[in-house]
């Protein structure tokens, strides 16, 4: 379920680390607890922001959940997709799903998440 | 997440969990919110059909020869005019005419009335009701005993029918009847809260796990597939239907929400009269109105809406609306800015966006 070679942020987002590059998501567990997503806002490239900031807004029919980025550093691309067909964000989150490309500006923000097992044993407490 | 647990079980709770559905506390019950997903659900009642549990709402008879007179007196609209077999819809006003809850009036026998409240009211209802005519009347909380079953949506009555013996084809809208469903005797009414066809199954509460389960096995054939809270909503705002605590309380009146059809103002006096005949002649100052959102994003509840840069009014509930695949809403606004087309800005998290006034309701069952 949850990628061996991601890492994972208390807050349900996934990082997948690829060269100087993060690639940021919202969790299965995140899409699953918000249901079918019809909104997504996402910030513009170029953009900085520090770990933990929050970067955009994931709207479902029922609620409306924040979206913060794991590691500080600079936007260098959006899932335009995303923003015209949300609901690929319930479909597939793990993949198709991503939502932000930043350059970290930090090793210390990876050292900071949670791997795959310790994520699925965080959730276990949230369910 | 879950649920606490001092919160009441309706006699299906158990059924939700194994169809998996996601439970929620909602007004002091555990509820299920979605089963499959709100939008796949909402669908499925627009469409098809839809069943829900609506077990948490409260049941409140009124009995006794001088109930006719009782509730005449209690209630806004004109009890005199319902026959046995015959529901509306109503409220419990306060003497300045805001509402302390909606309700149906249901009229089982002459001298013999079932109220029927919002779950979050029942025991303020219940009190209120006694309060003022136990006097006269035997006034019983039947909550306990009543499960409540609705089955919505274009295909209700195909599906209902072969598994009661209640001719469907008599019952008008807002009409009932007790008969059995799948040998179990209870009360068939032609209501709802979605805006399709459909009918609401007043149970016994040991009846309402057998009955549950016989639809849905009977129903499959014709796409009904069970639905929660979260698509009641939903559906309900399409409606254009108020939802207390939301687009009704106890500071808003039945001129103010669109609800003056349930105000008649001769059927001798009601508590909440006076004050609502004044604001007839007045006129209200503000009114309930459908708004749509232009830009991308949904206003929901407490919402500011602005009109010409002002904040002129609330929104009161929001949603997205899988039938017009839009986000929309409804918001008091004053009468004089409330016209349909008027532009209006929406405060969503610090943010403007462009929106419309828009006719109510917005969705309109084809016939």
């Amino acid at each position: 379920m949850y990628p061996e070679e991601y890492l994972y942020s208390r807050e349900h987002e996934w990082v997948k680390v690829d060269g100087e590059i993060a690639v940021v998501g919202i969790t299965e567990f995140a899409q699953t607890e918000l249901g079918e997503v019809v909104f997504v806002e996402l910030p513009d490239v170029g953009q900085l922001f520090d770990a933990n900031d929050e970067v955009g807004t994931i709207e479902s029919v029922k609620a409306v959940a924040e979206f913060y980025t794991p590691v500080a550093g600079e936007i260098v691309e959006i899932n335009e997709i995303i923003v015209e067909s949300p609901e690929m964000l319930n479909d597939d989150p793990h993949q198709d799903g991503w939502l932000i490309r930043v350059r970290y500006s930090s090793e210390s923000d990876l050292a900071e998440l949670m791997d795959a097992a310790a994520y699925e044993k965080f959730i276990e407490g949230e369910e | 997440m879950t649920a606490e647990p001092t919160l009441e079980r309706t006699p299906l709770a158990d059924l939700h969990r194994e169809a998996g559905a996601r439970m929620v506390p909602f007004a002091g019950w555990e509820m299920p919110v979605q089963y499959r997903g709100v939008i796949d659900e909402h669908r499925a009642v627009r469409e098809r059909a839809g069943l829900f549990d609506v077990s948490h709402m409260g049941e409140i008879r009124v009995r006794g020869p001088r109930a006719e007179a009782a509730l005449q007196r209690l209630t806004p609209n004109d009890v005199a005019k319902l026959t046995p077999g015959r529901a509306h819809y109503s409220g419990l006003l306060t003497e300045r005419g805001t509402y302390v809850d909606d309700l149906l009036v249901y009229r089982l026998a002459s001298d013999d009335f079932l109220l029927v409240v919002n779950a979050a009211n029942r025991s303020g209802d219940l009190a209120w009701v006694q309060d003022r005519i136990g006097g006269e009347v035997e006034v019983v909380d039947e909550s306990d005993r009543w499960a409540l079953l609705a089955l919505q949506g274009p295909r209700a009555a195909e599906i209902l029918a072969p598994l009661t013996d209640v001719d469907l084809g008599s019952l008008r809208y807002y009409g009932f009847a007790r008969g059995a469903v799948d040998g179990l005797s209870g009360i068939v009414s032609r209501t709802g809260y979605t805006g399709e066809d459909g009918f609401e199954l007043y149970l016994p509460s040991e009846a309402a796990a057998p009955v549950w389960r016989r639809l849905l096995e009977t129903g499959a054939d014709h796409g009904l597939e069970p639905a929660g809270l979260g698509a009641r909503d939903t559906l309900r705002l399409e409606a254009g239907m108020a939802l207390y605590g939301h687009e009704i309380d106890d500071t808003t009146t039945p001129w103010e929400a669109g609800l003056g059809w349930v105000v008649k103002l001769d059927s001798g006096d009601f508590v909440g009269r006076e004050a609502l005949a004044r604001q007839k002649e007045k006129g209200p100052e503000r009114k309930l109105v459908g708004f749509e959102v232009v830009g991308r994003g949904i206003a929901r509840d407490g919402h500011g809406v602005l009109v010409g840069g002002e904040e002129a009014g609330r929104v009161t509930s929001g949603t997205w609306s899988p039938t017009l695949e839009k986000a929309l809403g409804m918001a008091y606004l004053p009468v004089a800015t409330s016209e349909t087309g008027r532009e209006i800005e929406l405060e969503v998290r610090g943010r403007r966006l462009p929106g419309v006034v828009a006719d109510l309701p917005f969705y309109r069952r084809p016939r």
